[in-house]
């Protein structure tokens, strides 16, 4: 029974296990992929845990901030109560055997809102204003949650599924004497 | 002396002035002056920037036709040349960019890209530079061969020594 246990604790690695421990009502799923581990997240403790990663297990890099519009995958979105959104945070640490971890934090489309991480990582600014850019996520406590790619004035989030390809008629109508150069 | 052009040449030379003197226009002069120094403004925004830089190279060298003196200022080019998409965003840089340039002032619309808007049938991208700028030249391509660029910088240079107003300006001058 003893060896029984010792071979799956191997098995897992030891950050899984850390966050289990402490986020063991938080975490809706968690996964391995080569070396690498995916965690799923309720969004109430996305902050908490994240903060953890970074301050206590040194996931100090924080490669980028992305979202997931999931409302055309039927099979995610059953996982996940249906939430249209899933916020994709990927960590990465110089120590460690797990080099680089996944964060998943389901977002509902009827409230976009979930914590802003520029407090932990000054990097974060940037990446969450191209993720509510492109799908709309708004970060609470961003210190300037504008566009960045797209123009000031543009309207809809184009990397949601619903949007046209060729969009919604603004390369033909777009005024380009209103914009400031 | 090198000036026995048939570019600037009007008059026929007869036995006495052959070599040593040769009729013209001052016209014919000036656009034989203004053609062979072209000084680009490069607007390189993708893959056909690549291409650009290595016309302008040792290999393909562009200097050969006397447009190596590449201008990062519009305000001291002449020839604009387009390589790269262009997003709804970056247009209306670009058409600053060339309202500072200038007259005369040519374009070359460099790639499929800036031509047509290439395979980026989309939301964000300007489906040809020439809705917003008189494009002169076009060069098809994904991306062009330096080949390509040399032959619509000649291309440019023949508009000129024919005495043809670049596009924007027969727009300007007609309004």
């Amino acid at each position: 029974m003893s060896e029984e246990k010792e071979v799956s604790e191997e098995e897992q690695p030891l950050v899984l296990q850390k966050l289990q421990d402490k986020f063991a009502d938080a975490l809706l799923a968690s996964t391995e992929i080569r070396q690498g581990v995916a965690v799923v997240v309720n969004k109430e403790n996305s902050y908490a845990l994240l903060e953890y990663l970074k301050t206590d297990l040194a996931y100090s890099f924080l490669v980028d901030i992305t979202a997931v519009d999931n409302s055309k995958l039927e099979s995610e979105l059953m996982q996940y109560d249906y939430a249209r959104f899933m916020v994709v945070y990927h960590l990465y640490t110089y120590e460690g055997e797990t080099s680089r971890i996944r964060v998943k934090v389901p977002v509902h489309e009827k409230d976009l809102k979930i914590p802003s991480v520029t407090q932990l990582w000054k990097g974060a600014n940037w990446l969450e204003r191209e993720t509510y850019d492109m799908f709309g996520i708004e970060f609470d406590g961003h210190p300037d949650l504008s566009r960045i790619l797209t123009p000031d004035d543009f309207e809809g989030h184009p990397l949601r599924k619903d949007y046209p390809l060729r969009g919604r008629g603004e390369r033909e109508s777009f005024n380009f004497e209103k914009q400031n150069v | 002396m090198g000036l026995a052009n048939t570019d600037i040449q009007s008059g026929s030379s007869t036995e006495q002035t052959d070599g040593n003197i040769i009729t013209t226009t001052i016209d014919k002069v000036v656009n034989w002056g203004r053609k062979n120094s072209l000084w680009p403004m490069p607007f390189g925004t993708a893959c056909c920037a690549i291409e650009m830089m290595a016309t302008l190279a040792s290999k393909f060298d562009l200097s050969r036709f006397g447009s190596e003196a590449i201008r990062f200022s519009p305000r001291q080019s002449d020839l604009l040349i387009v390589s790269g998409r262009i997003s709804i965003k970056m247009m209306p840089v670009l058409k600053r960019i060339y309202d500072q340039m200038p007259e005369p002032k040519w374009v070359i619309s460099m790639g499929a890209c800036a031509s047509c808007g290439g395979v980026f049938d989309t939301y964000t991208l300007i489906q040809g530079v020439d809705q917003f700028l008189p494009v002169d030249v076009y060069i098809p391509g994904c991306p062009p061969r330096p080949e390509d660029l040399i032959d619509a910088v000649m291309q440019v240079q023949r508009q000129i020594q024919k005495g043809e107003l670049p596009k924007g300006s027969e727009v300007a001058y007609n309004e």
